[in-house]
């Protein structure tokens, strides 16, 4: 990422360099300006709070409290606190990335019921758009209004079935009270992704399979699973990342411990107590950033695969 | 299974790659269900009253001219959030627009290294963003003061996967080069080429990627609370301490307002697709 914001922020530089000596043919337009320098403070600003922001993120995992280099908080990753909140986190995002994705899948496989048009798939995919970007703190406050101690379903559960479901605890308050918040964002984001490769599906190809004697299940598991494959796993590595990475509902859920490693840095940003290590945050930040990095590379490659079908 | 030689014509009209119609009800009926009961028990939470039953009184509290005081974060909080957003959509207007239009006209070789960049800010959680933020926000709390709007260039950076795919939609539905050599011919200066000619032909681009700005904006948290910054989601979450239900109201009042400019955003990309298609 650094290398590209160099060159962005490299180029007026670079508009040093000896302009081209042939007449430039394809547009009059070049000749007198140094266009490179017009890239410059956009080159600037994405390294200003981009690039050295990110590169500060990871790099002060390295540096102790007095900026010697160290690898005591790289070391710390292997603790077993920490080991215990980055596979809770895995888990998290890897439950609520396969419920979202099976449920979203079968949401998108009913929408294809209705018209093309009709006010219901409007509705949805506007509700669809709202509820993916409702993460954060509302999101958190709705689940309290619906799950919390005296929510609208616990209180009815409690009061007409005498289910008491916090018998074990407020459990919505930490990590287990994580995972239907995290499903509702998951959800609607699966519609935004699948869909298009739903649609992409031609009923031509449910006739051809006809035509030529096959049967609708085979339909399905021959033809239509290979080509949605792709587009369903590359939309269930977006859910993965999309879960890895929030932060804001689970900060306003859980107001104290760190089940999970965003919470694990805030910790270590606004106390520099975790462990008794400073700069953990720094560790812990360049661990994410592996996971989201093999997590978006793996994207990118099965996405090129599922665009070959959505023409 | 039903290609025994004599059923040979096929019946392929009843054939549908969609789920039969009860299906497809009980499906949407069913989800449709579970993700209203969120938030219908917000609008439930909100309509309690103090002793029994339901009545207006949490709402009319918002209005209440006697405590001011508990909501002052509330509108401080939201009075930021409006300026910052102010400040993005112009960070994406003056620093990103120009910028894509240069790539498109001047470095046309750029253009997917450019993608990259501007991309890749999806990639970064912002929890992630923030641990490197707080160094450079120190040293520029000494340098603008401690005012709001520069938290908006961390926030130009969030916004920036959503705007760049909206405008460059638009820009690749134009003919740019032609256009501006057509303004170029007649005399035009550049910033008259970009601001005259350029901007209103990508006005449903930028108007787009400004409405995206300002609902990724509105319902930010994560490096404003980090930061130590106040803005209408840490606002939520300082109030709610004191006063859940005003919370919860203006968590549903933004909720209505996100789904409004989501819809005018909506609108305006199936004229930007339309647009893009007519070209093809």
């Amino acid at each position: 990422m650094t290398v590209i914001t160099h060159d962005g922020a490299a180029a007026p530089a670079g508009s040093d360099a000896p302009r081209p000596s042939r007449p430039v043919r394809r547009s009059p337009l070049a000749v007198r300006s140094l266009p490179a320098l017009g890239l410059a403070p956009f080159g600037v600003y994405v390294l200003i709070f981009l690039a050295v922001p990110t590169v500060l993120a990871i790099g002060t995992g390295f540096v102790d409290g007095e900026g010697a280099f160290t690898w005591d908080n790289i070391a710390a990753l292997g603790e077993p606190v920490i080991v215990q909140t980055f596979i809770n986190s895995i888990h998290l995002s890897l439950v609520t990335a396969i419920l979202g994705a099976l449920i979203g899948a079968l949401v998108c496989w009913a929408v294809l019921g209705l018209r093309d048009g009709s006010p219901i798939r409007g509705g949805i995919d506007a509700a669809s758009s709202v509820l993916a970007q409702f993460g954060g703190v509302m999101l958190a406050f709705a689940f309290i209004a619906t799950i919390g101690i005296n929510g609208v379903i616990t209180t009815i559960l409690k009061d007409t079935f005498g289910i008491d479901i916090f018998a074990d605890g407020a459990w919505i308050y930490s990590f287990p009270g994580l995972f239907l918040p995290y499903v509702y964002f998951q959800v609607p984001l699966m519609i935004i992704t699948f869909m298009p490769a739903l649609t992409a599906l031609r009923p031509q190809w449910m006739e051809a399979n006809a035509t030529l004697g096959g049967s609708i299940p085979g339909f399905w598991l021959r033809i239509a699973a290979p080509i949605l494959a792709p587009s369903f796993l590359a939309s269930l590595l977006l859910l993965f990342a999309n879960s890895f990475s929030s932060y804001a509902t689970a900060a306003a859920l859980a107001s104290q411990g760190a089940q999970i490693v965003p919470l694990q840095i805030r910790a270590a940003l606004t106390s520099e107590t975790v462990l008794g290590r400073e700069n953990l945050a720094g560790a812990l930040a360049l661990g994410m950033i592996v996971i989201m990095a093999i997590v978006m590379a793996a994207y990118a490659l099965v996405q090129r695969r599922a665009a070959r079908w959505q023409a | 299974m039903s290609a025994v030689p004599g059923s040979r014509r096929v019946k392929t009209a009843g054939l549908r790659l969609a789920p039969p119609r009860w299906a497809t009800g009980v499906i949407l009926g069913i989800v449709g269900v579970v993700f209203a009961v969120p938030i219908l028990s917000m609008v439930e939470f909100t309509l309690r009253d103090r002793e029994q039953g339901y009545s207006a009184n949490h709402w009319l509290d918002l209005l209440a001219p006697e405590n001011p005081a508990a909501y002052a974060p509330l509108w401080t909080g939201l009075t930021n959030s409006l300026i910052l957003a102010v400040v993005t959509v112009a960070i994406v207007l003056v620093l990103l627009t120009p910028t894509m239009i240069l790539v498109q006209l001047r470095f046309p070789k750029l253009t997917r290294a450019f993608e990259f960049l501007c991309l890749l800010p999806i990639s970064i959680p912002a929890i992630v963003l923030v641990v490197g933020l707080a160094p450079v926000y120190l040293v520029i709390g000494r340098t603008f003061g401690t005012g709001i709007w520069p938290l908006a260039f961390a926030y130009g950076i969030t916004v920036l996967p959503f705007a760049y795919r909206a405008i460059q939609a638009n820009l690749e539905a134009v003919d740019l080069t032609t256009l501006a050599n057509a303004a170029r011919t007649l005399g035009a200066s550049w910033p008259r080429i970009v601001i005259g000619v350029l901007a209103p032909n990508l006005r449903v681009g930028l108007m787009l990627a400004s409405l995206i700005s300002i609902a990724v904006v509105l319902g930010e948290f994560t490096i404003a609370s980090l930061l130590n910054r106040q803005n209408l989601q840490t606002a939520l979450l300082v109030v709610s301490k004191i006063d859940p239900y005003v919370a919860v109201i203006m968590s549903l009042l933004s909720l209505v307002l996100v789904f409004v400019l989501l819809l005018i955003v909506d609108r305006i990309a199936r004229r930007v697709s339309a647009l893009s298609l007519g070209r093809a």
